[in-house]
């Protein structure tokens, strides 16, 4: 695959590292143009929110197809979830008693809701690097975050109270990729680039005529629920 | 709460219902209509099409498929799970493998339409393969019974139901003459479905040409979509499907996937002698001191309040799972015990085994995944039933094999190309070129019922009301391994006989139960039916032997599970009870089988 000059990116990622609260639009990419609101994180503090923006930044990068998680708002997705019923736990039974150890294939056995969930994994995570790399996660190059990453994916950076850093890398990737696909009104696939990356028409929901027409390419892009076009 | 006194008592009625999805509605229409009073109580909300479906709303795929818009609050109770009787069961925290309803409609609000007949050696299946493979076929662990009911006593009560719903398909067997197009194992069928089959779309064609070439059959699944605008018995009127690509987990904007709101609620709530009330969560049913009648239901109200509600027959028309914790609560009954063998309640819970192929396709392929309906598809019958020799699999039960396309929503249907990383750099590469290309079937799967497979009490979990939670102990068991195997070798000659294959890949089921990964919601047994109160808590019309006027629906009642969606089925026992009840046991109540 050709490599693509993540210049700007970098300097996108340095400015969201030492940005107070800020996320700073990038100038002249046109898909976020018109994006100018400054979002102020609702739930996450700084630590969380620099964490959050710099993981996501390299779970869904920038690249020739265009913007990543940073530019689609996957970060301020993320963040009003947290508020949300989802987020809060009032979509999970949350009753003990708690046996985070059983096996991972009967499901979540968090005793926390997901909003605690990331709290407490952040933190720990970031006490662990610092102790390792004597860095948090968004002040490590590239290189070392993703094989941070991967380790906290395959489930060996300790975690207490945390099943395991598996169950917190998935929970945050799935948050990542529902940021990146669901609709704009949540905060996140601003100017619906990631539908636009797929194909996908969005909320259009009619497709009576052209369902006899299989194998062809739908000629319309998406709409949202607001109704605007992509 | 189980133990504390009803704080009020409401009139009397001729019948109680609980739980307003399918059943309790097609059972609320049958009786209204023979001139009966019927309450229905929902422990959800009213859910008309106008607001639980409308568009654009409905086109919202993180709130209704993500965060569960139309499901359960599993805060307020869930089940829990097992896999054997020597480990704790832990909660089923958050909706995973397979969903639970809530709200009037219950999960026929939010289904995806398949509706199918069983096949007679469905109904028949311990006796039908003693006949062609002898008694030692049958795994020994396996608790397999026959339904005391056939398909012939079955066919009018299929057919209203598909009439009600407004079917599409293509009828393959019309009173015997086989029809080219449709599936040549179906059983005889009086008349073809009410509409014509949905448009086969792309997938189905790639399908059908690679199953015609092995020699299989294919035809369109029979979709409870309407595929023109249609009026019902009841005289209520369905749209057209228009492929939206929000079929299940979403309700229907257009009016044409049969739900009870499409299909039953607006003949039937305008009723004078139809009261509905929601939030209205009944914790028990009340029997006299003799245990050999219902009493009427108690259940807490909107306010928090306890309420009785006295009434002549009780129906239990709740989802599967909900009408067995009942009866266990209720201290109806006499629970299953794995050790013995004796008692039935919460007997023979089984669940469903899928089986998988994932293919990429040629670049350049347009699959426009979005175009699409839950029950859009193009199927094979050939390895489900006795319709192919199980010799060589080994195994009892089958599956049917379908492309679908059901919508192609980007958060949980899309597919990255083979080799994609999971995450970060060529990850978005992967999954811009695996949206288009990427096909899947699907081999949907029966599972016997065995005797370590049970439903029964949690000891420690509570619901809201401090109500133990139901407690699932199920695992996979070697016949259904087999049945795996089985499966995933007919998927490799399918994929390998397709045109425009770039490569696939096949899944089948390994190891435990994963309730992570959504698989299906049809969940059955518990309450189940039998010719004896030996084995099974209800008869052929779904009454209870110990309390005649008590009737249980749904796929609690049945004794294993079929590969077949259950929704044909559950219908259709609905129905045939409805007309027993009406015939027989109104003019005089008491046991419809001695």
């Amino acid at each position: 695959m050709k490599k693509y000059d993540s210049s700007r990116r970098k300097f996108m990622q340095i400015s969201i590292a030492t940005s107070t609260m800020l996320l700073i639009p990038r100038a002249g990419f046109s898909q976020t143009q018109n994006h100018n609101e400054m979002y102020v994180p609702q739930f996450f503090n700084q630590e969380e929110w620099n964490f959050i923006c710099a993981i996501t930044d390299q779970l869904i990068p920038e690249d020739e197809l265009g913007g990543g998680a940073i530019a689609a708002g996957v970060p301020e997705f993320i963040d009003r979830q947290m508020l949300t019923d989802y987020g809060t736990g009032a979509l999970f039974y949350m009753s003990g008693p708690y046996h985070i150890d059983a096996l991972p294939t009967l499901g979540y056995q968090e005793q926390y809701a997901p909003n605690e969930l990331y709290q407490h994994a952040i933190a720990q995570i970031n006490h662990y690097l610092q102790q390792k790399y004597q860095k948090q996660f968004p002040d490590l190059d590239a290189e070392t975050q993703i094989l941070v990453m991967k380790e906290l994916e395959a489930g060996t950076i300790p975690l207490q109270g945390i099943s395991s850093s598996t169950t917190f890398f998935n929970l945050l990737w799935k948050n990542t990729q529902e940021g990146f696909f669901s609709d704009p009104k949540y905060g996140g696939n601003k100017q619906m680039m990631g539908w636009k990356l797929l194909g996908f028409p969005g909320a259009r929901a009619d497709f009576m005529d052209f369902v006899d027409k299989p194998g062809k390419p739908y000629p319309y892009g998406p709409v949202n629920l607001a109704g605007k076009r992509g | 709460m189980l133990t504390k006194k009803a704080q009020k008592t409401m009139p009397k009625t001729d019948v109680v219902v609980i739980g307003l999805g399918w059943t309790g509605a097609i059972m609320s229409k049958e009786l209204v209509d023979a001139g009966l009073k019927v309450v229905a109580l929902e422990r959800g909300d009213h859910r008309p099409t106008s607001e639980g479906a409308a568009y654009p709303g409905i086109a919202d795929e993180l709130s209704h498929v993500q965060r569960f818009r139309l499901f359960q609050r599993m805060k307020n109770s869930t089940v829990t799970i097992r896999y054997n009787d020597e480990s704790e069961a832990v909660p089923y925290r958050q909706l995973g493998s397979f969903y639970l309803g809530e709200h009037v409609g219950g999960c026929g609000f939010h289904w995806n339409g398949m509706t199918w007949r069983a096949l007679p050696e469905d109904l028949q299946i311990r006796s039908k393969y003693i006949e062609k493979y002898g008694e030692d076929f049958i795994p020994k662990e396996s608790t397999i019974q026959d339904y005391p009911v056939t398909y012939e006593e079955l066919e009018p009560h299929f057919e209203m139901f598909e009439n009600v719903c407004g079917t599409s398909g293509q009828a393959g067997n019309l009173n015997g003459k086989i029809i080219e197009g449709g599936n040549p194992f179906e059983s005889p069928r009086a008349n073809d479905y009410p509409n014509e089959p949905l448009k086969t779309l792309y997938s189905g064609n790639i399908f059908k040409n690679a199953a015609k070439k092995l020699g299989l059959h294919p035809f369109p699944i029979p979709a409870s979509n309407a595929s023109k605008p249609f009026t019902n018995p009841y005289g209520v009127r369905l749209g057209p499907c228009n492929y939206c690509g929000f079929c299940e987990d979403f309700g229907c904007y257009m009016y044409s996937k049969a739900s009870p709101q499409t299909t039953i609620l607006p003949a039937l709530i305008p009723d004078p002698n139809f009261e509905l009330r929601t939030q209205s969560e009944v914790i028990k049913i009340n029997t006299n001191d003799a245990k050999d009648r219902a009493t009427g239901v108690t259940y807490v109200d909107k306010n928090g309040d306890l309420v009785f509600q006295p009434a002549d027959m009780v129906l239990l028309c709740a989802f599967q799972i909900h009408n067995v914790r009942l009866l266990l609560v209720s201290k109806i009954g006499e629970p299953y015990n794995p050790q013995t063998g004796n008692g039935v309640v919460g007997k023979n819970f089984a669940y469903q085994y899928n089986t998988s192929a994932t293919i990429y396709l040629k670049e350049g392929a347009i699959n426009n995944p979005f175009i699409g309906a839950g029950a859009s598809g193009t199927v094979i019958d050939d390895f489900n039933g006795l319709n192919f020799d199980h010799r060589e699999g080994n195994f009892i039960g089958g599956a049917y094999i379908a492309a679908t396309n059901t919508g192609g929503r980007p958060i949980a249907q899309t597919h990255t190309a083979p080799g994609t990383p999971n995450w970060g750099a060529g990850w978005k590469q992967g999954k811009k070129e695996g949206y288009q290309r990427t096909i899947s079937l699907n081999a949907e799967g029966s599972v016997l019922s065995y005797k370590d497979a049970y439903i029964d009490l949690d000891p420690t979990y509570t619901d809201r009301f401090g109500i133990p939670l139901a407690r699932m102990t199920f695992n996979w068991h070697d016949n259904e391994y087999r049945q795996g195997d089985y499966m995933a070798k007919q998927l490799t000659k399918i994929c390998e006989a397709m045109e425009n294959v770039e490569s696939f890949s096949v899944q089948k089921i390994t190891g435990d139960w994963d309730t992570r990964n959504y698989q299906s919601t049809h969940i059955t047994g518990g309450a189940i039916t039998g010719d004896s109160p030996k084995n099974s808590v209800v008869n052929k019309y779904l009454q209870s032997w110990d309390i005649p006027n008590l009737f249980i629906y749904g796929a609690s009642a049945f004794p294993q599970n079929l590969s077949y969606n259950p929704t044909g089925l559950v219908g259709a026992l609905a129905y045939h009870s409805a007309k027993a009840i009406k015939e027989r046991y109104l003019s005089n109540p008491g046991p419809l089988v001695k």
